[in-house]
């Protein structure tokens, strides 16, 4: 019987085990599919992880080896090349491996920390041929960074997330020409300062308000892409099209929180987010199974995984050496302007001095206040001087201002100031 | 020289080629492309239909019924993924009603067993989601659903485990009749068969005009397709097609072996070149037509398109028969094809006798096949299957559960694969939400191991996909 299992090895794994250990858990296991610990990091090789958490700018491999060197004063064990099948609300959890074949583990706690997987053409619907060369921009980069191949020579990227912009740089230190990138939306959906350094400083030109409408194969590869401009209701304007021979298409058109174990235990699911619902301790619905990382919400940077996932851990350790956690629930309910909130729930008698509240808006603010409201009473209000889809936001709600709503909701939303 | 030359390893090639492995005779098949059914047994609506639409008396009706009620045999015996689910075809108007009186009359005529006219409500009642619109259906319980490419594949394999030589890449370019039989001239020399059995779809009239006076002419016409997550599969239960009419035969939803979702196609002549790509217009169309059997279908939880080209002809009817001298047609197959493939195989033998050649059968054929489908096991059969084989404990692709075992034992089969989507047919890696973004890399890894190539060699699918161009710069690796 292990008093917790953790269900990928990601940062968000790394950081619920270490915090658990921390907090008085002894038999802890972690379970990832993967030859190595790290998640997705280990394929991140550029700059810009650990900012916050660190005051400097590692690598993503050098971020996960620092999660991975603390497990090592741990007496945390851990199963590589092994997959997760199944979970279920007894808390068992199936797995299989080449090693150990198929078993059935007992845990007394759960941490859920799968990662998201990506958006792919077929949920978007481009029209076209459907040759090789079009690729999930995460794909491209694991061919890239870990297998050392070039997916292509002439690239159009669709999606202006992350993934895609690092990739468009990436691409182009490798030789390639990255003819644009298309996003569907009036606004891009990446970090600010991932739009500057990997597709301003290479020329690289950004298309907002277009998507692909055509692709076109010549010998079983991309040959060509057509792309369009579109109107208020994002449907292309006949005579806009720009004309792109290319071999490559990538796509970079959103993250899925990877939560088939999740759904399939009977856990409750928040249609906004694509994670489960959560409490403040990152409890999901079902009592001592919590979820921490980009299997909640996708995050845009580590530091603040490593934040909720440490708090994840310190849960499950509460939930096993204490018991449940039984405070009354208030709902966290999304106001103007507002996509989601996680938590989704907030126990406030189990708060101590304040709660972590992370929210995306659903459009581009300048000078603009985030308020808290009862009802129609103002609890709490914070200034921002900017604010974007692409960046998730996050407030400290102290908790006096918990206790002090009434009707057992609160409402977050976004307006100018 | 051959015995029999088979050109073309769609599902008609491959159930030819089945039935003709049970004789003794030397028989190749000669495909264009590298791996089987890579035509329009890959992608159509998976149905095999009951066989109320071919009007009475034509080849068509008597085929599709006979095949029917051959498959459910043959997919026990082959190991393919098979369910007789039942199929409705609903009715949205009293018009329409008349067009459901019509077919179920025609179905009689061609002996469909079990046909039932069903009022709306006993139709709601068996598949709950279908629009509170419908009036009537007409109730096919022997329809069902297939794997359109498994089931070629389980033909093709067979053939070749009884001796039947397989080429692909090998595409026939012309035909001279010789001395008791055919020179056929391919991209890869020439060969000689003493018959010649012309199975080449949408290009089944061009290899006619090799051999005999033009007769018919194809024209080809796609259908396409939304494939929707396994999330959305409990939407529909039955085969839920729309009636005919001036449009087309409308747009069906239906379930299917993988526990997906299917909705399409359109139908829509092509005048260009052919090719499969989806068009906005055919989306379109078909999203609009299936909101009328069902208005609630989640498109954000679609996870691919495809599209098909249906070998239609300027006949309405499968163009079958002796053609030339030792030459065979089973040419122009269009829907109902899938259905009726294992009895036009039976046609083919039949053809070949009476052209005088009637070989002995042979003493013991092969006539199963087993797989081994990790996702299907049980967690008594998971561990025993790790046991004999540890790779069967590595799942590579996470969301259809398919392990580095069956993918390597898929590699190693009679028709071995030589792409991604040749794995993808065989073992299901790669079929699901992520559409391989997970495992194609591995899958990728996996083929140029056992292979023994460069993964700069793997393909994607066919001749010239491939995946990768180039090794990276070395030094950026550091
Ligand atoms: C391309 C890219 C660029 C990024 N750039 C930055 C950046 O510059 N700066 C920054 O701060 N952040 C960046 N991020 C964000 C950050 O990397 C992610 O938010 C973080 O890695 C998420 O951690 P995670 O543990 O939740 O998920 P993951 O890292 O995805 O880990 C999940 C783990 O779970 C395992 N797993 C899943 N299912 C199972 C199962 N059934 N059984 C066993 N194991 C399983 C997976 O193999 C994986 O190892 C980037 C992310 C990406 C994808
Ligand atoms: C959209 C659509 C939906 C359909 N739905 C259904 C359904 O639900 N139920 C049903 O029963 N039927 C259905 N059909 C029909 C069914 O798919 C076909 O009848 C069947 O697949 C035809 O098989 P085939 O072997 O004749 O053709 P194909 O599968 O097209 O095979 C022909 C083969 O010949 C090869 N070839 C061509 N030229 C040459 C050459 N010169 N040399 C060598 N090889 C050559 C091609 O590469 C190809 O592999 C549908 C068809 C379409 C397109």
């Amino acid at each position: 019987m292990y008093d917790l299992i953790v269900v990928g090895g990601g940062p968000a794994g790394l950081a619920a085990a270490n915090s658990a250990w921390q907090k008085g858990l002894k038999n802890i296991l972690i379970v990832e599919r993967d030859k190595e610990l790290g998640g997705i990091l280990n394929q991140c090789i550029h700059n810009g992880f650990g900012l916050h958490r660190f005051k400097e700018e590692l690598t993503g491999p050098e971020y996960a080896a620092r999660f991975i060197e603390m497990l090592k004063d741990t007496g945390v064990s851990v199963l590589l090349d092994t997959m997760v099948l199944e979970i279920n609300d007894r808390h068992e959890v199936h797995v299989i491996s080449a090693q150990n074949g198929y078993q059935v583990l007992q845990a007394k706690s759960i941490v859920l920390s799968m990662g998201c997987r990506e958006r792919t053409r077929g949920a978007i619907g481009i029209p076209g041929e459907r040759p090789a060369g079009v690729f999930t921009a995460g794909s491209a980069q694991r061919y890239l960074n870990l297998e050392g191949y070039m997916v292509g020579k002439r690239v159009v990227i669709l999606g202006s997330g992350d993934i895609g912009l690092i990739m468009a740089r990436r691409m182009t230190l490798e030789g390639a020409q990255v003819l644009a990138c298309v996003e569907l939306m009036p606004y891009s959906g990446g970090l600010m300062r991932n739009i500057v350094q990997c597709l301003q400083d290479w020329n690289i030109p950004l298309y907002l308000s277009h998507t692909i409408t055509d692709i076109r194969a010549e010998n079983g590869r991309v040959s060509h892409v057509t792309v369009h401009k579109l109107d208020e209701n994002r449907q292309p304007i006949p005579g806009t099209n720009l004309e792109f021979d290319c071999d490559t298409v990538l796509l970079s058109v959103g993250l899925i929180p990877e939560n088939e174990l999740t759904r399939a235990a009977g856990i409750e699911m928040d249609p906004r987010t694509n994670g489960a619902v959560v409490y403040e301790n990152m409890e999901t619905s079902v009592p001592g199974i919590f979820a921490c990382g980009n299997v909640v919400h996708v995050h845009d940077l580590v530091d603040y995984v490593s934040a909720e996932s440490e708090r994840a851990g310190a849960a499950a350790a509460e939930f096993v050496l204490k018991g449940q956690r039984e405070g009354k629930a208030l709902e966290l309910k999304n106001g103007a302007d507002v996509s989601y909130t996680v938590p989704q729930k907030i126990r406030a008698d189990d708060v101590g001095k304040a709660a972590d509240v992370f929210f995306r808006v659903r459009r581009v603010f300048k000078n603009s206040v985030i308020e808290v409201h009862d009802g129609e009473k103002l609890l709490a209000s914070f200034k921002r001087e900017h604010m974007a889809p692409g960046e998730m936001e996050h407030i400290l709600l102290p908790r006096k201002i918990l206790d002090s709503a009434q009707g057992g909701q609160i409402t977050i939303s976004a307006r100018e100031a | 020289m051959f015995d029999v030359a088979v050109i073309g390893c769609g599902v008609i090639g491959a159930a030819a080629a089945f039935e003709l492995s049970k004789y003794q005779a030397s028989v190749v098949v000669l495909e264009k492309e590298n791996d089987i059914a890579m035509g329009a047994t890959r992608a159509n609506s998976a149905i095999i239909h009951a066989g109320y639409d071919p009007k009475p008396g034509t080849l068509m009706a008597r085929l599709n019924v006979a095949g029917n009620a051959m498959t459910e045999q043959l997919c026990k015996d082959l190991d393919v993924p098979f369910a007789r689910i039942g199929s409705f075809v609903l009715a949205f108007s009293e018009e329409e009603r008349a067009t459901v009186q019509a077919l179920y009359e025609r179905g009689v005529k061609n002996g469909v067993p079990g046909l039932q006219i069903l009022s709306g409500d006993e139709v709601r009642q068996m598949d709950p989601l279908v629009s509170p619109e419908v009036v009537c259906a007409l109730y096919a319980p022997s329809a069902g659903i297939i794997t359109p490419w498994e089931y070629a594949l389980a033909f093709a394999e067979t053939a070749v485990v009884n001796g039947v030589e397989l080429r692909r890449s090998t595409e026939v370019t012309d035909l001279k009749k010789i001395d008791g039989g055919y020179r056929i001239e391919t991209n890869r020399g020439p060969l000689e068969a003493r018959f010649v059995i012309n199975a080449a779809g949408v290009q089944s009239d061009k290899i006619h005009d090799m051999a005999a006076p033009h007769a018919f002419t194809v024209i080809p016409n796609k259908g396409e397709y939304y494939v929707m997550d396994k999330s959305e599969c409990y939407r529909a239960k039955h085969v839920l097609f729309q009636c005919p009419n001036a449009d087309g035969k409308g747009v069906l939803i239906t379930p299917t072996m993988d526990h997906n979702l299917l909705v399409g196609p359109n139908a829509q002549n092509i005048s260009g070149p052919v090719n499969t790509g989806n068009t906005a217009e055919g989306m379109a169309f078909v999203r609009a037509k299936a909101a009328q059997t069902m208005p609630s279908l989640a498109y954000r939880n679609a996870i691919r398109n495809f599209a098909g080209v249906r070998a239609n002809t300027d006949k309405d009817e499968f163009q079958i028969g002796i053609a030339a001298e030792h030459f065979i047609d089973l040419a122009g197959i269009k829907s109902p094809g899938l259905s009726s493939a294992p009895a036009i195989a039976l046609e083919a033998v039949k053809l070949l006798n009476e052209c005088g050649f009637a070989p002995e059968k042979k003493e013991h054929p092969v006539l199963t096949r087993r797989k081994k489908r990790f996702r299907f096991m049980s967690e008594d059969e998971r561990q025993a299957a790790v046991r004999e084989n540890p790779l069967y404990g590595r799942v590579i692709c996470r969301c259809e559960t398919v392990t580095e075992g069956e993918i390597v034992d898929a590699i190693h089969s009679p028709i071995p694969p030589c792409s991604v989507d040749g794995v993808k047919r065989r073992a299901g890696s790669g079929m699901g939400r992520c559409q391989g973004g997970f495992c194609g890399p591995r899958v990728v890894d996996i083929l140029s191991r056992e292979l023994n190539i460069s993964p700069l060699s793997v393909l994607q699918d066919g001749e010239g996909s491939n995946i990768l161009m180039s090794e990276t710069k070395k030094e950026a690796q550091a």
